[in-house]
């Protein structure tokens, strides 16, 4: 309770947390809150002026602008989501193992090191280019951008709490890896990876939208930030508003993970108070 | 320092081996083999087994694996199917935008980063302090494209300060040049300060807090020399450090700016690669960004020996 006290007294957590909780709404109601179609065609309405019928406006086919942002926030947050399980997943494994085992430790990691030498985004487009356009194989790519860094923090944990006395007096138990590992281990490392969840979340948020906006990310017809960005690009003289307002979202979104994040850290780790990550690795 | 500097280059090795491997295996996670994509949806089973044979593709992958290395060794990165010539050609060709737009990037975000960061410690929880960090969190969080799409809009369109897109190269005046990278670089590096800013800020914050501060304000030492000769000196290790990093993503920055402004680098040639499925041009142009990536930790990490002889007696 104390802690929660603590966040809640940092106003900049709080509304990063309302942003968050507002991305999260915004996307589980998205068909209604949208009101029509994002994929309906209003051809006499082509690149219309933001209105009371158009909120946001029109993009080059007529299609409702409002609409498509708000369906590119469910996909954002399913994109954001789904990376950062899939990271947690590969890196908690990784990490465990290698910091678990020394004898692995020495191929794991230079293979991570190895992927960790591409930047993020080359990386994505990279195995974008062999996986070809879709939702799920973006979700994959930027997945395995973010492995190694989860895997890292994980290994540096565990080497930590491998030598702790609780484990040794463990394992003069007879107590099997496995079960050290999952009951003793885990718990511990968990803390410094959620704080980095948070991060990767809005660099895969991040992420998609620029994989998206280059053309090599989700397919064209399925609305996401990127995409409506992309379209807009060619018609951000007569239509700036296709920019403007998706523009507005991916900033709210990312700023709101930010600082969300941003409390959290403050949280369950305060060693890092006021030391920013290289969280931006997208 | 030498047993130090010799074991930081051979960590590079294992690091290129791991990078030549994925890069190989990156061609190979693609539906369909090489060499049906190369020899294009006209080609007849004869011909795809031909094509495989000469590009070795029939042999064991273990075997094209140590081939492919050897092949690196050389510099061979292989033909593009699409430009029918060699890969390094024309990543020559398109290297001067990117190379040019990442160090000007690079030159923003240090010259905003740097003095924002110190500003903001040395008037520590001051309105300017808040103000300034408010922007970096708006900077953390808006995408450089974004921000380039809006600088367009707003200088190139609603202004007309400067183009809205395209690309001058050095041959065409280095003014002219210039002019086509302001927005870009802008719009890549500020994005990028605010890290810097950020990182800054916190490593002078703890810096300030150590006792030869105290000591040298003591002994009357005016306030400039404390924060630049004192602090600022130990303070930008730790920013030191986010440069390899920021290096990374200027790279991959550059790569998604060169679309919002039409120029013709590195990254417009990776994207045209990846939509028209030419491989080894993919697989050229992220193993060369790779290496270079690799270098400049290199750099970044023996530079900390001329910077700081702590690390030096480690």
């Amino acid at each position: 309770m104390r802690e929660l006290r603590v966040f809640l007294r940092r106003r900049s957590a709080v509304l990063g947390a309302v942003l968050v909780a507002l991305n999260v709404l915004v996307a589980l109601g998205a068909p209604l809150i949208a009101g029509v179609d994002p994929q309906a065609l209003d051809v006499k309405a082509r690149l219309a002026r933001p209105t009371g019928e158009h909120w946001f406006g029109t993009d080059h086919v007529g299609r409702d602008a409002w609409s498509r942002v708000i369906h590119g926030a469910r996909l954002s947050m399913i994109v954001g989501g789904s990376v950062m399980v899939l990271s947690f997943i590969g890196g908690l494994t990784v990490g465990l193992l290698g910091g678990y085992y020394r004898t692995m430790d020495n191929i794991l990691m230079r293979f991570m090191d190895g992927l960790m030498a591409f930047p993020g985004i080359i990386l994505a487009i990279a195995l974008m280019a062999s996986l070809g356009p879709s939702v799920v194989n973006v979700i994959v790519a930027l997945g395995v951008v973010y492995v190694p860094r989860v895997a890292r923090i994980v290994r540096g944990s565990v080497l930590v709490i491998r030598e702790t006395s609780y484990v040794e007096a463990a394992r003069a138990l007879g107590i099997g890896d496995l079960r050290i590992v999952a009951l003793h281990i885990l718990p511990n490392c968990v803390s410094p990876v959620i704080v980095q969840g948070t991060f990767i979340f809005a660099a895969a948020v991040l992420g998609e939208a620029a994989l998206s906006f280059l053309g090599v990310g989700v397919p064209p017809q399925i609305p996401s930030w990127g995409n409506v960005l992309s379209e807009g690009r060619s018609y951000l003289q007569q239509a700036p508003w296709l920019t403007l307002f998706p523009g507005a979202a991916i900033m709210a979104s990312i700023l709101g993970l930010n600082l969300f994040g941003d409390g959290l850290r403050d949280l369950l780790d305060p060693r890092l108070r006021g030391v920013q990550g290289a969280s931006r690795e997208s | 320092m030498l047993v130090y500097v010799v074991r930081r280059l051979l960590a590079v090795i294992p690091v290129m081996l791991v990078v030549a491997t994925v890069s190989f295996i990156l061609i190979r996670l693609a539906p369909g083999d090489p060499a049906s994509v190369i020899a294009g949806p006209y080609a007849t089973g004869d011909d795809i087994a031909r094509l495989q044979r000469s590009l070795g593709l029939d042999q064991a992958l273990p075997v094209q694996l140590v081939k492919w290395w050897g092949r690196l060794a050389r510099g061979d990165l292989g033909d593009s199917i699409f430009l029918r010539r060699p890969v390094l050609e024309a990543i020559f060709e398109r290297m001067e935008p990117t190379l040019l737009l990442t160090a000007w990037s690079m030159l923003v975000a240090v010259a905003v980063g740097v003095p924002a960061g110190v500003v903001s410690a040395r008037y520590h929880n001051t309105t300017v302090d808040q103000s300034l960090m408010a922007f970096a969190l708006i900077g953390l969080s808006i995408p450089n494209f974004l921000l380039g799409l809006l600088m367009i809009l707003f200088f190139g369109v609603w202004l007309g300060w400067l183009p809205v897109a395209g690309y001058v190269p050095l041959e065409g005046g280095l003014w002219l040049n210039l002019r086509s990278l302001i927005m870009p670089s802008l719009a890549l590096g500020l994005v990028q300060s605010a890290l810097i800013a950020r990182i800054t800020r916190s490593s002078m914050l703890d810096v300030l807090r150590e006792q030869y501060i105290l000591a040298g304000r003591s002994k009357g030492l005016s306030e400039r020399v404390v924060i630049y000769k004192h602090a600022l000196k130990n303070a930008i290790i730790p920013t030191l450090t986010v440069i390899g990093i920021t290096f990374a993503l200027l790279v991959g920055g550059a790569v998604v700016i060169e679309t919002v402004f039409n120029i013709p680098g590195l990254g417009r040639l990776i994207i045209s690669a990846v939509l028209r499925r030419d491989y080894p041009v993919v697989q050229g142009v992220v193993l060369l960004i790779a290496l270079t990536y690799t270098a400049i930790n290199l750099l970044v990490d023996l530079a900390y020996l001329a910077i700081d002889p702590r690390i030096r007696f480690r």
